[in-house]
């Protein structure tokens, strides 16, 4: 199963490095990374694979939380399927 | 592969536009629970329903957790208690509403709903008892939801049930009235019924159901607003086409959404209902969508197509997203429940012979709409009997719930809360319909042919 996080807030030093970290300590593949900044706000989204850790989602979904409020961050974690859904027949 | 903007688009929908799943309403078969003996038969549905929606709210807030959707609601719906109560008395009745109460605060549900007779040719006696029962047991539970079926096309309309809800209905505002007559606002009466709503206060667990099934009610007319501020004064085929594309979207999120639920709970799918349900927030309105289509307010001249047309395209998006669509779908324009259209009426622009006029191309009918507390019994059973008059002869569901608000005028409103929202007192036609309601027996079943 694949997640989707996206982060949004105020463009700063090392987002993107403190995304990865928190990911790679919870032991999560990123397989996918695209970000945009416009007039000074990042926009993120990262596709990741949860295949291995579906039992963690909550936890892993509030540690992102937590990394994001560090920063002023809005940092969100939702299943793959719900974008497929509504954008793919 | 996603894209970044289809992610953005999503999560603004919900974010910003108001896109959540209304309700995933289960759907409990109680007749297995019959016995001669009330006691028992209390126990039988308290043990059924509990256990069969133990983990209904759970799974509903796991979902929206790991989806990053709302679910509103999560809900029962049950077989009509009349049928499951034959053979008891009036005060079994009582007894099982309140037991239907305790069950749905014991698995967390916020409405449960089928406290329900259909006696749309005529009442058996258990459909008599119960119906008697309504106003107390309304008045005297939380979460219980009640409906009676009047009519259908094809039997026609039960007018003796018709001139009761009048005064059934008289009846509960009257013991629920420091509550701004409360009860009412959790009835509703239908011609047309349909077995497999999810959405409250009609639902209820039709006979020819499975023994349970998850329902799912969509919702979102803030998205279909926003996504008709980029159509803004082009023609009817870019308004019908940008309405159809968003519906789409919104069904296919409800599918995701029932499906997922169906698999964790292990109760088989039945329906998306593809409804367009307002609440009382801003952008989130049906009204709104009239405003963006071009009209002042909701009941101004035009208000009956621009439904018409919202109602058409929802459910042409809608059908092709889902595997099996059902219950009401289409536009709901409850008035309590929509900012727009409380401004509407407290303004004079929307009139209830208008809100009528729109029953009859939206879903359902004359929906939370409070009228002065000493409007007589027989008007508001004419005001029914219009109403069922338009589905039966139409071949649509209908439906009336309406709240006489006990010690209200004209010019006063009355607060219900949370979803239900606030009413506006509207005036009502003050000529007498007495005479007519009065005369009872049954008005048979229209022809089918022969459309004009």
């Amino acid at each position: 199963m694949n997640g989707i996080i996206t982060v949004l807030g105020k463009d700063s030093v090392g987002i993107i490095a403190k995304v990865c970290t928190y990911l790679s300590s919870e032991g999560i593949n990123i397989s996918e990374i695209s970000q945009t900044i416009t007039g000074g706000m990042f926009h993120m989204m990262m596709v990741v694979d949860l295949s291995d850790s579906q039992e963690r989602f909550d936890e892993i979904s509030s540690g992102l939380k937590e990394v994001g409020a560090s920063m002023n961050l809005d940092i969100r974690l939702q299943r793959e399927d719900i974008f497929d859904s509504m954008h793919r027949i | 592969m996603i894209t970044q903007g289809e992610v953005l688009e999503t999560n603004k929908m919900i974010n910003e536009e108001n896109l959540d799943v209304r309700t995933i309403t289960m759907g409990i078969n109680l007749l297995d629970c019959a016995d001669s003996d009330s006691d028992r038969l209390c126990k039988k549905i308290y043990d059924k329903i509990t256990d069969s929606a133990k983990n209904l709210v759970k799974t509903g807030e796991d979902i929206s957790r790991e989806y990053g959707i709302p679910v509103v609601n999560k809900r029962i719906s049950v077989t009509p208690i009349a049928l499951v109560a034959s053979g008891h008395s009036q005060d079994t009745c009582l007894k099982i509403a309140k037991t239907l109460d305790k069950a749905a605060i014991n698995v967390g549900v916020n409405f449960i709903g089928g406290y329900s007779a259909l006696i749309q040719k005529g009442s058996s006696e258990s459909d008599i008892n119960l119906v008697r029962s309504i106003p107390e047991a309304l008045a005297s539970t939380e979460r219980v939801c009640s409906s009676v079926n009047l009519g259908t096309s094809r039997s026609g309309i039960n007018m003796n049930g018709v001139k009761k809800m009048g005064e059934i209905i008289k009846e509960m505002a009257y013991l629920t009235r420091k509550d701004g007559s409360m009860a009412c606002a959790k009835f509703v009466v239908f011609c047309n019924a349909v077995e497999d709503n999810p959405f409250m206060a009609g639902a209820f667990h039709g006979i020819g159901e499975r023994e349970r099934v998850i329902n799912v009610g969509v919702s979102g007319p803030g998205v279909v607003k926003y996504a008709l501020e980029s159509a803004r004064d082009a023609d009817f085929e870019t308004l019908c086409e940008t309405i159809k594309k968003t519906a789409f979207k919104i069904t296919r999120v409800g599918q995701l959404v029932a499906k997922e639920a169906s698999d964790r709970l292990g109760v088989p799918f039945g329906i998306i209902d593809l409804s367009l349900a307002p609440t009382p927030a801003i952008g989130d309105s049906i009204a709104e969508i009239f405003n963006e289509m071009g009209l002042e307010a909701a009941g101004a001249p035009g208000s009956t197509a621009a439904l018409a047309i919202l109602n058409d395209n929802v459910k042409k998006g809608g059908l092709m997203a889902s595997t099996s669509v059902g219950g009401l779908s289409g536009a709901f324009i409850p008035v309590s429940e929509d900012h727009g259209m409380i401004e509407a009426a407290k303004s004079g622009a929307l009139t209830i012979e208008k809100l009528e006029a729109m029953t009859c191309v939206c879903s359902v009918g004359l929906d939370m709409i409070a009228i002065p507390g000493d409007t007589p019994a027989s008007t508001i059973s004419g005001i029914i009997a219009d109403e069922m008059a338009i589905g039966m002869i139409n071949n649509k569901t209908t439906a009336v719930r309406i709240i006489p608000a006990y010690g209200k005028k004209v010019g006063e409103s009355v607060e219900f809360g949370g979803l239900l929202g606030t009413a506006p007192i509207m005036p009502v036609n003050g000529w007498s319909c007495e005479r007519f309601i009065k005369r009872g027996g049954r008005i048979p079943a229209p022809v089918h042919s022969f459309k004009n």
